[in-house]
């Protein structure tokens, strides 16, 4: 077997792994003084592995030109799509990060630990693997990676009790999870005799019996885990309210966007000859999502709870791309990925900018009171990101908002569509209430403290794409997005 | 004028504006947000000017497909022209409203109100079905900022209900834009005016459409949010949503359910009848017993809107004329009266009507002021008020008497609550001492007052300046429901037939006073 064109399709992994064992050699010998030149070293890797998808992005990859190693992975173009954001959102996670580890917030240890960075690497790798996964196996092994990663992630401050809670709760709970989800594949396994998803496919056509249904329900339900879809949501709160902001900021984007295209994957590609089976699953995990995420944010008083019920939320409405099932849902479906990862970027970035004189930050609604007097900037972009959030136009919220449902009325599910935007009225309580606390509000006069340029950076361009010029993006992301969902469906 | 994006030019000029004003301090921030204004009121001049009556229904076209999903698409027929040419008249009069009365962020304030003046033109400019619903959206973003930081006591309530309140309405509205855009193939408004939408679905979807304008307008018993929103905001808050957000309301029945659906128009009218009784009589009744003056203009407005809906569910020329009149006279006078009340607010900072008396004797002009729009707002022939509710009663009248009658009410009660409210602020005697040391009105609250009283005088005395630029399309509106009106139970005796129809373009003066007889 020549594997020098599959070699050639996992380049971006191959380079993100080497560097992550290389860094870690450099954070064994050079300890947490070298954090901050490995977080520049491994944003670089990123970077780089994010140029060599580029021209596979850009012309597509389709067919059987994208498998690799004898059908274990696929690298088309919807692969590829999720690959580019993946890697953005793990560069945006290592650029808020130094600042944070060196405030009082981070507890005693006030560095950056070397294995932030390398973490994060590998956790990329892993979702890498995810999205292009076609094999049950290569599925599993990539997302145990991701989770792994994200248990120590989130429990890096060993000497802080919220974050060791966080990284218990995510790790009893993610294994509870991964266990449902091999069950579901040993289920799958035993009624198809296969373990690629063509031959699990092939396996089941026709009448399914009790049993496969059984695996299919499993598989969705461990999935939906990930995702945290609602029923599956009770670990997303505690955790990132538990864990250090810059680790919420990647556990609510790039995890998020991998666990997302590797459920669309499976439900297409595998489960594709049996939409019926799954597409009322979807439906109500979708609807139960923007409902209770909805809900649920309304009585929090801390920003990162209510933007964990808040990404509760919006998974419900990406789900709604994925119960439409068809090219057009998966497509809303990747520019709603996109808008999302841009506006979880802007508002945790901005988060990370309060912050008292010492660096210290703060995260209650009571701190942030008339922000939009003593730090107009930062109180502005939070504006932006809110309203973008509740789908407000002309902001660009409401465009991922419109491709989902209008692909959701197209496909003639105009009463699930109904309700499902009547909900969204719901989560717009809350963030207009963000809007009300900085602006209507006497100010607090805490946030007083300077932030660093990639802060700043940071929220200007997630500022700038969310703002109505975000627009003028939206024919090449209708474009790119079309193509990646055009090929997740030539497979079928 | 050829090739010139007059539209896109007038939306561009208070954009950037408002970005200037972002970043200026409060005095320059006032003059930029005045200049962008009247620059803007004068590229609407210029509009006006080269609009050509009796041309082709959409002029100053402007079409790029700029954006995924949907395109951007300007143009304007009579209808939007005249609305188009509220909103740029108002403007430079509520920067001039707020120019004392807000001190703090101004930058912020004045950037508002200009983003504002872009969604509004943008809205009654759109062409295609999803821009126009990105304008008509994007308005709440700048009036809960405006309600919610430079609002009143409870600003924060009312900014809260009128977010929601309109969220809801809209987003049901959403989703039959998308029903209709897959139907239909085109996301293009004058192709969807002339599309026959199935008769089963047409009802859904307009109801869907109600459900948004209803709340926008606001008809009774959606109106909820109104009092509240028009009495913490600032004056020229309540100027801009009295003088034109109530009327995206109106203008959406006339653009989009009445044209697009006129089969369900004419089905639930009924509905809409109702609902418009019910409106005149009741908030014309709460409007004689409340003590704040802006309360009590508020629901005016809600009982003035309902002549509105009347008009334009009466299905035939004089009512659409009619609806379209008393939306430009009301904008105008209720912006009006708002800026009397402001006046006296920004003097005494109260708006109890107890607290005020005989300010006829020290406050002479504004007395003057304020008693021709308390008769313009009751409709006193020679004013703006006479003449749109008068056609709205001739129109209504002919599809149904019943629904005149009681409409005809709100006329007696409107009298009778602005006069009210007239004898207690304006004569009698002065009971405080300090309401009576109030100067009179200053220049620049002359300079804010005369060009509205001079517009309402004109719409009152020569009402074709308004009528004709719309008479085309009111025409062509008229046209398309002819065939689904609703059985009159009034349908007129025929007389001896004109020569010419009522609405053709020339010798005017002829024709005014035949539609005058008509209406007997």
């Amino acid at each position: 077997m020549d594997f020098a064109p599959s070699f050639a399709l996992v380049l971006p992994e191959l380079l993100l792994s080497f560097s992550g064992l290389v860094l870690l050699l450099v954070a064994a010998w050079g300890g947490d003084k070298a954090g901050r030149q490995i977080a520049i070293a491994a944003s670089a890797a990123l970077f780089v592995a994010g140029l060599l998808i580029v021209p596979g992005l850009h012309f597509g990859t389709e067919g059987p030109e994208s498998l690799a190693f004898g059908g274990l992975f696929k690298v088309d173009s919807f692969a590829l799509f999720a690959k580019a954001l993946i890697y953005l959102a793990a560069i945006a996670a290592l650029m808020i990060a130094p600042a944070f580890f060196a405030s009082p917030s981070a507890g005693t240890e006030r560095a950056m630990r070397a294995e932030y960075p390398v973490l994060i690497l590998f956790s990329s790798v892993g979702m890498g693997l995810m999205v292009s996964a076609s094999d049950f196996m290569s599925l599993y092994l990539g997302l145990e990676l991701t989770s792994l990663t994200s248990y120590v992630l989130a429990a890096i401050l060993r000497r802080d009790t919220r974050s060791g809670e966080a990284g218990l709760k995510y790790f009893v709970l993610g294994a509870l999870a991964s266990g449902i989800l091999l069950y579901g594949m040993s289920l799958l396994y035993g009624f198809t005799g296969g373990t690629g998803f063509a031959a699990v496919r092939a396996g089941l056509t026709g009448e399914m019996g009790t049993g496969a249904l059984f695996g299919v329900v499993f598989v969705l339900s461990g999935l939906a885990f990930k995702i945290s879809a609602v029923p599956f949501h009770m670990w997303t709160p505690d955790v990132y309210e538990g864990a250090p902001t810059p680790v919420t900021a990647f556990f609510s984007t790039a995890p998020k966007v991998a666990a997302v295209v590797l459920t669309a994957r499976v439900a297409f590609e595998v489960f594709g000859g049996q939409v019926a089976a799954w597409q009322q699953i979807v439906m109500f995990m979708a609807l139960a999502s923007i409902i209770f995420g909805a809900l649920g944010a309304i009585g929090q008083e801390n920003l990162k709870r209510l933007l964990a019920y808040s990404s509760i939320n919006n998974i419900g409405f990406i789900l709604l791309g994925l119960a439409v099932a068809n090219t057009q849902g998966a497509s809303a479906m990747l520019i709603y990925l996109f808008i999302y990862v841009a506006m979880s970027i802007g508002s945790f970035a901005a988060l990370l900018m309060l912050r008292a004189e010492d660096g210290s930050l703060y995260e209650t609604f009571a701190d942030i009171r008339g922000l939009s007097v003593t730090r107009p900037a930062i109180a502005w972009a939070l504006l932006i990101f809110m309203f973008s959030l509740a789908g407000i136009p002309p902001l660009l919220g409401f465009y991922s908002k419109f491709v989902v449902f209008q692909a959701t009325i197209e496909a003639g599910l105009v009463a699930f569509g109904a309700i499902a935007i009547a909900a969204s009225v719901i989560g717009a309580f809350y963030y207009i209430k963000f809007v009300k606390v900085m602006f209507f509000d006497e100010p607090a006069g805490v946030v007083t403290g300077k932030s660093g340029p990639a802060h700043w950076v940071l929220l200007g361009l997630a500022a700038l794409i969310v703002s109505p010029l975000g627009y003028f993006l939206t024919p090449s992301l209708a474009a790119l997005a079309d193509k990646a969902a055009a090929s997740l469906f030539l497979a079928v | 004028m050829e090739g010139l994006p007059i539209l896109s030019l007038m939306m561009c000029v208070p954009l950037a504006g408002a970005a200037a004003c972002l970043f200026s301090g409060a005095n320059a921030a006032r003059w930029i947000a005045l200049g962008a204004t009247l620059v803007t009121f004068a590229l609407g001049v210029v509009l006006w000017a080269n609009y050509e009556i009796g041309g082709p229904q959409w002029q100053f076209t402007e079409r790029a497909a700029m954006f995924a999903g949907f395109s951007w698409a300007l143009g304007i027929d009579g209808i939007a022209l005249l609305l188009i040419m509220l909103s740029v008249f108002l403007m430079p009069i509520c920067i001039l409203a707020s120019w004392d009365a807000i001190h703090k962020r101004v930058g912020e304030y004045m950037a508002a109100f200009l983003f504002m003046e872009v969604l509004m033109i943008g809205t009654f400019a759109a062409q295609d079905l999803f821009l126009f619903y990105v304008f008509f959206e994007a308005g709440l973003i700048p009036m809960y900022l405006i309600i919610g930081v430079w609002g009143g006591d409870n600003r924060i309530y009312a900014s809260y209900k009128f977010f929601l309140y309109t969220l809801l309405g809209s987003v049901l509205m959403l989703i039959a834009m998308f029903w209709m855009v897959a139907e239909a193939g085109t996301s293009d408004i004058p192709t969807l005016m002339q599309y026959g939408f199935p008769a089963s679905a047409q009802t859904w979807l307009w109801l869907a459409f109600f459900a948004s304008f209803a709340v926008k307008v606001p008809m009774w018993p959606l109106h909820t949010w109104l009092p509240d929103a028009h009495v913490q905001a600032p004056t020229a808050g309540s100027v801009i949503l009295a003088g034109v957000l109530l009327k995206l309301g109106g203008y959406g029945f006339i653009r989009f359910s009445l044209p697009m659906f006129p089969e369900a128009s004419a089905q639930l009218a009924w509905l809409v009848w109702l609902l418009s009784m019910v409106a005149v009589v009741y908030t014309s009744l709460v409007a004689l017993v409340q003590a704040d003056m802006k309360k009590l203009i508020a629901y005016s407005s809600v009982a003035h809107m309902a002549i509105v809906t009347v008009g334009l569910f009466a299905f035939n020329v004089q009512g659409l004329e009619g609806a379209m009149i008393v939306m430009l006279s009301h904008g105008l006078v209720s912006g009006a009266l708002f800026l009397c009340v402001g006046v006296i607010y920004d003097r005494l900072h109260t708006r109890e009507i107890a607290r005020y008396g005989g300010l006829a004797i020290n406050m002479p002009y504004y007395a003057l002021f304020f008693l021709l729009f308390t008769m313009a707002s009751i409709g006193l022939p020679g004013t703006s008020g006479f003449v749109g509710e008068f056609l709205s009663l001739a129109g209504i009248y002919q599809a149904s008497s019943t629904v005149a009658l009681v409409s005809t009410t709100g006329i007696i009660l409107g009298a009778a609550y602005m006069l009210y409210l007239y004898r207690r602020v304006a004569f009698g005697g002065q009971t405080h001492a300090d309401a009576a040391a109030m100067p009179d009105i200053g220049p620049r609250e002359w300079i804010m007052m005369a060009p509205i009283a001079a517009a309402v005088l004109w719409m009152g005395v020569y009402p074709e300046s308004f009528l004709a630029p719309m008479r085309g399309d009111i025409a062509v509106l008229d046209a398309r429901l002819a065939a689904a009106a609703p059985a009159s139970d009034a349908r007129l005796a025929p007389g001896t037939p004109r020569a010419e129809a009522a609405n053709a373009l020339h010798h005017h003066n002829a024709e005014h006073s035949a539609a005058g007889e008509g209406a007997h």
